[in-house]
This record gives C-alpha cells, structure tokens and sequence, in this order.
C-alpha cells in the first residue's frame, strides 16, 4: 500500500511493516464490507411497509445469540492473527538491536528547530576528532546496519524516516538507541513528527543513502574538514 | 416553560412562586434548564471549534492565504488553532452535549424522578463549566496568545514559558481544562447518584434504558480516570509558575510521566464520550424499527467490559514515545481485545434492525449513520493499535482520520440523532423532517469526502501538527496537496450545511408544529410527561412495570407498550 502511494522501501523492515498493514487492511476491509453490506440489506429489507409489523425477538435465546457470538469469536480469531504478525514485527524493529562487526553508529540531536547527525567518521568510533557534525543533513552507507542515539537539548522531538518506515520519539535526558540498515540508495525524507513548537515545520533533515564508495568519498572529504577544524580549536 | 403544579411535593426548595427570568435561565436548578445550558454553551463553543477547523483546514489547503475572517495564519496562530480545536471539540463540545446536556436531561425523566438527586450541586457544576469555558476563550487574548503545544500539552514544551512562548496563555489553559473537569465530576455525582436511588417505582436494573445505563457507566469511568490527570494538571501548573520539576529532566523530573497521567484519563475519556452516543443510538433504533432491542443485557455486559478494558490501553498512545519497547506487547494485547466489546454492540444493533418496520426519518438516519461511520473508526484502530504499524502511523494524519471517524460520530452525528429525537420533548414543537433530511446530506456525505483523503495522506506519510508541507519533498508532492485541497473543500460545503440546521433550529423554536407528548410513540417514561415537561416533571410521578423495549410485543393492539401502563 505504502509503495503504490509513492514511498519506497528502503530498510530491511520496511517491507515487513507494509506486510502487517496490507494484512490489517484486507482484513478490516472484508469486515467492514460485510457488515456494511448487512447493515444496509436490513435497512432496504425493513423498511416500514403497510400491514407488516415488526417482529418481536428478544435476541436472548441461544439459538438468536448465536448471530452475535459467532461473529465474536471470529474478531478475536483475527485478532489473533493480527497481534502475532503486529508483535513480530515490533520485536525486530523495536525490542531487538542487532549487531555486527563493521556496524556504525551515528548521534542525532534534535533541538529547536534543527537536527544535528554526527557521524562517527574514518576511525568508526563517535567523540573523537575526525567525527563528522552536520546540521539537518545525514550520510549512510547502503546494506550496513546502523544504530542511532537519540537525544533531544529541549522538548520532546520525534526522529521519523518514512522510507525506512521508522519512527521514535527522543525524549530530554535520555538516550535512546534503535537501529536500521538501509537497502536503497537515495536522498529521502527525515521528519519530526511531534509538535515541538512554532517551528515545528521548520525540521527538515534529508538522509542521503550512498553507495560504499560514495560514502568513502563524502566521509574522506569531509572528515579532513573535521580534524582539521578540531585542531584548530 | 410552565411553573411547578401545586401538586408537585416540594423536596428540595423549588420557589412556588413564578420565576424571574435570571433565576428561570441562569439560576435554575431544574436539571431541565441546566440541560439546556450545557447544550447551548456546548453548540457555541462548537461553533467557535468548527470555525477553528475551518481556518487551518484552510491554511493547510492553501499555504500562505489570507484566510477569510481571520487573516493569514502564522505558525504560532496555527499551532493554536489546532490545539484548541481539539481541546474544545472533547472538552467543551462532546463533554457538556453528550454527557452533561443529555445526562441531565434523560436521566431524571427516564428513570421517573422529579429532579437530580443534587439540583445544587448540578447547578454549581454548569457555573464552573461556564467559567471554565470563558477562561479559556480569555486564553486567547493574553500577551503572546493561547496555548499552542497541542492538546495533550506534553512536557517539556507546554512547562517551560521559553519552548512555548505562550507564558500567560498555557497557564490558562491547564486552569481551563482543570475546572472543566471539576464540573465534570459534580456532574458524575449526580448522574450516578440519581440513577441509583431515584428510580421510579417498579423499575429494576434491567429495566433502565440502555442510554441511562451508558451515562451512569461513563460517568463512573470519568470519576475513576480524571483524578491523576488532574493531580498531573496541578504539577504541571506547579512546573510552569513554580519552577518544581515533576516534568524537567534537567532536575531529575520525567516527561513521560505526563503522557502517563494524560492518557491514563485520556484513553478512558474516549468511552467517556462514546458511551452516551452509543446510547443514544440504541433508544432511536428500537424506537423507529418498532423492534425490541436485540439482547439488552448483552448490550450492558460489553458495555460494563469495555469500561473496564478501557483502563488497560493507554499506553498504547505512546508505542513509541519511549516507553520500554517491551510493554508495548501488553498493550497491544489489551487494545485488540477491546475491539471485541465494541465490535459485539456495533452487531447487536445491526441484528436489532432485523424483523424491524424501520422508518427513515432524521433522527433514525442520523443513528443508523453513526453505526455505518462508526464501523469506519472502529476497523481503522486496529491498524493503530497493532504495534507493529503503529512504529509508522503514529502521528500521522491516519490517526487523525481514525479517531475522527470516532469522535465525529461521537460527538456531531450524536448530538444531532439525540437533538432532532428528543427536540419535540424538550422545547414542545416538532422540527421540520426535510430540512432535518438535507441537515442530514449536506453533513454526512461531505464528512466522508474529508477524512478518507486523509486517511491516504497518512498512509503516504503525512504527518500532524504541519502548518506547511512545502520542506518536507515526499510530502509536497501535487497529489498529496490536491488531496489535502480536497478535503477542505467538503469541509467549507460541510460547514455551510450547518446553516441549514440553525435556520432549521430557529425556526422550529418559534413556528414548529406543536408537538404532542408522545410523537415517536415511544415506551421509555419521559415521553409520558408534557413536552415541555414543567418544573418537577409529572404531577404524579409514573410507576415502571416493564423493560424500556417492548415493541411489537404479540397479542397487543398497539405497537408499543409504555414502560408506565400495567
């Protein structure tokens, strides 16, 4: 669905979130078909005719509940359904962090009304000199996996990508990790999506997702930037 | 309306003599007048909320407008508008009409007693709704304007005068929302209270209308819920003007402790409203399809269920607002399974329409279209609730859609079922059908025509609270905007069919056919007492010998059989 209204997919789970909403989507669509359908039949089928009276049913027989119950256990078999595929997904994207040996990390600080991405430069590790600090403007590299720190310097902010289909408030005085791994390459979208104020429409960040050798090339340039800067300082 | 009859005892004080017109409309303890009051402040403070509606819907449009009555919309005005648009559509729009308006008016008349149980205390709880009310419009007005955080006013945007730059303003607002909700709870007390002990003769549990029961359980659900809001309220108040830190994490304090305590009332608060709606919809259908309603006690138990699953899912507002990721997984179980209760009373009032001798006029249409819109916002949370595509849709306007599809329900197409049924009991005179009819259209359809695009926007990413897309590339796409156009445009036609209905109001008021006491041949007791019904209700008061849904019983004469004929 997210695909057809012109999003791309471009994080491992991005797929899999799309997967539970065309999921939810047929089946709360087909109930809401179904009982429309039936709604609007009774409505036409009832209608107030001369001579015939409404019928009197108390709907506490068995045999009357039954048009009740069925119908109720089969929400809570979809239900069901709907939770096991829900969770799954949640406990990849939210509960669990991947690691590998060649993971980045990168810090992102949101404040008003800006945010800030260090990436952690050649020597792959953050507060050290050669880090890369760049202001609504963030660099990945394609198919590494990439943890994110969140930390916010005044309100509540929320860090959201729609094409990796991610979303995460940050809230001040905490740190709070995710992780992603982009699959395309592309500059895309990163929105705060939690009203932080009169310029809330005023926070658009950009990632840019490059190739391996794109990304060797902006991290050399910029990062002989970044140390020679630091020392100078 | 009329003064007591001599015959009416007197338990609590009412003057005999005639009222003046300060103590008849401003002063009354009549819970028929204080019926009155709320709905007419409620339908003001509607009015001002649509209008609201109307000024960033049009900005949204239209970036950059200058918008028709109120000029171009800064992003600090637009915050302001949207964040007292949704504090007064729930505040001081579906509060005061659905619960306080039609509370004070039913319940008495239908359980058969003269009066609340309190008529001061009733009488005190609209004054502090009033002043709550004007001291949020004052909000408005003061140095660097109304609030502008949202209405959920979360930490630390709403505690810190400098990340709101609305100083005066969100004081006044958390003073507002914290009165409001004092009124709310004298006004619990005494719908409880009186349900309970003031019933008429004769009438068991079971015999209580589905709409008394909805108010009662409800107002349980707001007493139980509102205290830690309030008690959040008064911290925040304490952070903003006092600088103590129960929000601050610079001193230790937690803002998620706010969207703890806010949705801990907040998500309860949902039921608060959709109860009596729900409700109302339950005497309108049985009524105009002459057809008992279909296993009342069911209805009772799923409502009695989702009450009480109702205190088990707010966290589900905050999946991902830090929380840790864990408790997502209860709350995600707790949020499906009260798809269930909800699902079950939407079916048993479908399976109510079957064998029915249904009659399309404006009160039954506007009750069977809450049930058809309803059905909408019902299937759309569960995409909400599912935690997995919540970590993409929250905060999108798929959600404002969904809980549109809700509230809109709720509070609009309930008002008005319950208005255009109940108008010939409450003012004597009968509406006019046709203009109640095109009210009807002109509302419905452009309803639709607005929120199903939204649904879209949200889906393709849109996201809330954007006074302009145009920094945001994904979203400044010309379909999108062309949708968003859309939508507003049904909004102005939607609006501009409210015209229809106040002519329509107006009009019945003073020249509506005068309406006879019992018009829709209904069985519940207030259609027993004159319409108008006079200070203290009934000369004598009715004795109950049956359930309030005995239509079309076999072997009778009649079609219905008033709760109150032996």
């Amino acid at each position: 669905m997210m695909e057809w209204l012109g999003l791309v997919s471009a994080s491992t789970y991005a797929k899999d979130i799309d997967f539970v909403f065309d999921l939810i989507l047929w089946i709360t669509m087909s109930w809401l078909l179904l009982a429309e359908a039936v709604f609007f039949y009774l409505i036409l089928r009832f209608r107030k005719k001369a001579g015939v009276p409404g019928q009197y049913i108390t709907g506490e027989l068995k045999s009357e509940k039954r048009w009740i119950t069925i119908p109720h256990f089969a929400v809570l078999l979809f239900d069901i359904a709907i939770l096991f595929f829900a969770v799954k997904v949640w406990y990849n994207v939210k509960q669990n962090l991947p690691d590998a040996p060649d993971r980045q990390t990168v810090r992102v600080v949101a404040q008003q009304w800006a945010w800030t991405f260090v990436h952690a430069g050649p020597d792959g590790k953050l507060d050290t000199p050669d880090d890369i600090i760049k202001v609504n403007e963030m660099h990945v590299e394609v198919d590494k996996l990439y943890h994110f720190q969140l930390e916010s310097k005044d309100v509540i902010h929320s860090f959201s990508v729609p094409v990796f289909r991610l979303k995460q408030d940050i809230i001040p005085g905490r740190v709070i990790t995710g992780w992603f791994t982009p699959i395309k390459t592309g500059s895309f979208d990163i929105q705060c999506t939690e009203i932080c104020g009169i310029g809330h429409a005023l926070m658009p960040g950009r990632i840019t997702i490059e190739t391996p050798e794109q990304h060797a090339a902006w991290v050399a340039e910029n990062s002989t930037l970044a140390v020679a800067s630091a020392t100078v300082r | 309306m009329a003064t007591a009859p001599a015959s009416h005892s007197d338990s609590h004080g009412h003057a005999h003599h005639a009222p003046g017109f300060v103590e008849k409309y401003f002063w009354s303890t009549d819970h028929k007048m204080i019926a009155m009051q709320y709905l007419f402040t409620g339908m003001a403070m509607g009015l001002v909320g649509g209008f609201f509606a109307y000024t960033f819907r049009m900005q949204i449009a239209f970036p950059g407008v200058d918008v028709p009555g109120f000029g171009v919309v800064s992003p600090n005005e637009y915050n302001h508008l949207i964040t007292n648009h949704g504090a007064i559509m729930i505040f001081w729009v579906a509060m005061p009409v659905l619960i306080a308006a039609f509370g004070n008016y039913l319940i008495p008349l239908m359980i058969g007693c003269d009066d609340m149980v309190f008529p001061k205390l009733n009488r005190l709880s609209y004054q502090i709704f009033l002043l709550s009310a004007l001291i949020l419009i004052g909000s408005f007005y003061v140095p660097g304007g109304g609030f502008a955080g949202a209405w959920t006013m979360y930490p630390p945007l709403s505690a810190k005068p400098e990340y709101g730059l609305t100083p005066l303003g969100s004081t006044l607002f958390i003073v507002a929302v914290a009165l409001e909700f004092v009124a709310f709870l004298m006004g619990g007390i005494n719908f409880v209270t009186t349900a309970m002990n003031s019933r008429a003769p004769g009438m068991r549990m079971y015999d209580i209308p589905v709409v008394v029961w909805m108010i009662v359980v409800a107002s349980i659900l707001f007493m139980a819920s509102v205290g830690p809001l309030i008690a959040g309220a008064i911290m925040l108040l304490f952070d903003q003007n006092l600088g103590t830190a129960f929000f601050n994490p610079d001193k230790g304090g937690d803002p998620v402790l706010w969207q703890h305590l806010f949705w801990f009332f907040g998500h309860p608060e949902v039921y608060v409203v959709l109860l009596p709606a729900v409700g109302i919809v339950a005497e309108i259908i049985t009524v105009m399809s002459r057809k008992k309603l279909f296993a009342y006690r069911t209805v009772l138990y799923t409502t009695f269920g989702t009450g009480v699953l109702s205190f088990m899912v707010w966290a589900h507002h905050q999946f991902i607002a830090g929380i840790d990721p864990r408790m997502a997984n209860i709350f995600t179980i707790t949020t499906l399974l009260i798809s269930i209760p909800i699902a079950e009373m939407m079916f048993v009032y479908i399976a109510t329409l079957y064998g029915g001798s249904i009659t399309l006029n404006t009160p039954m249409l506007w009750a069977l279209s809450f049930i058809a819109e309803f059905l909408i916002g019902g299937v759309t949370g569960i995409f909400l609730g599912a935690s997995g595509t919540d970590i993409y849709l929250h905060d999108t306007y798929f959600v404002l859609a969904h809980f549109h599809y809700t509230f809109f329900p709720i509070a609009i197409i309930g008002t008005f079922a319950g208005l255009s049924f109940w108008f010939p009991k409450m003012f004597g005179r009968m509406m006019n059908d046709t203009l109640g009819k095109i009210h009807f259209w002109g509302t419905i359809l452009p309803f639709n025509c607005i929120f199903i695009p939204l649904f879209v926007l949200g889906a393709a990413g849109e996201h809330r609270r954007i006074f302009d897309y145009s920094l945001f590339p994904e979203l400044a796409r010309p379909e999108l905007r062309h949708l968003d156009q859309f939508a507003t445009v049904a909004l102005l036609i939607m609006l501009s069919f409210q015209l229809v209905f106040f002519y329509n109001l107006v009009t019945s008021l003073l020249w509506g056919p005068k309406a006879e006491k019992n018009p829709w041949q209904s069985n519940t007791l207030e259609w027993t007492a004159d319409s108008p019904p006079p200070h203290g209700n009934w000369p004598v008061l009715p004795t109950v010998y049956r359930g309030p849904y005995e239509y079309s019983t076999p072997g009778r004469d009649q079609d219905f059989w008033p709760q109150n004929v032996p």
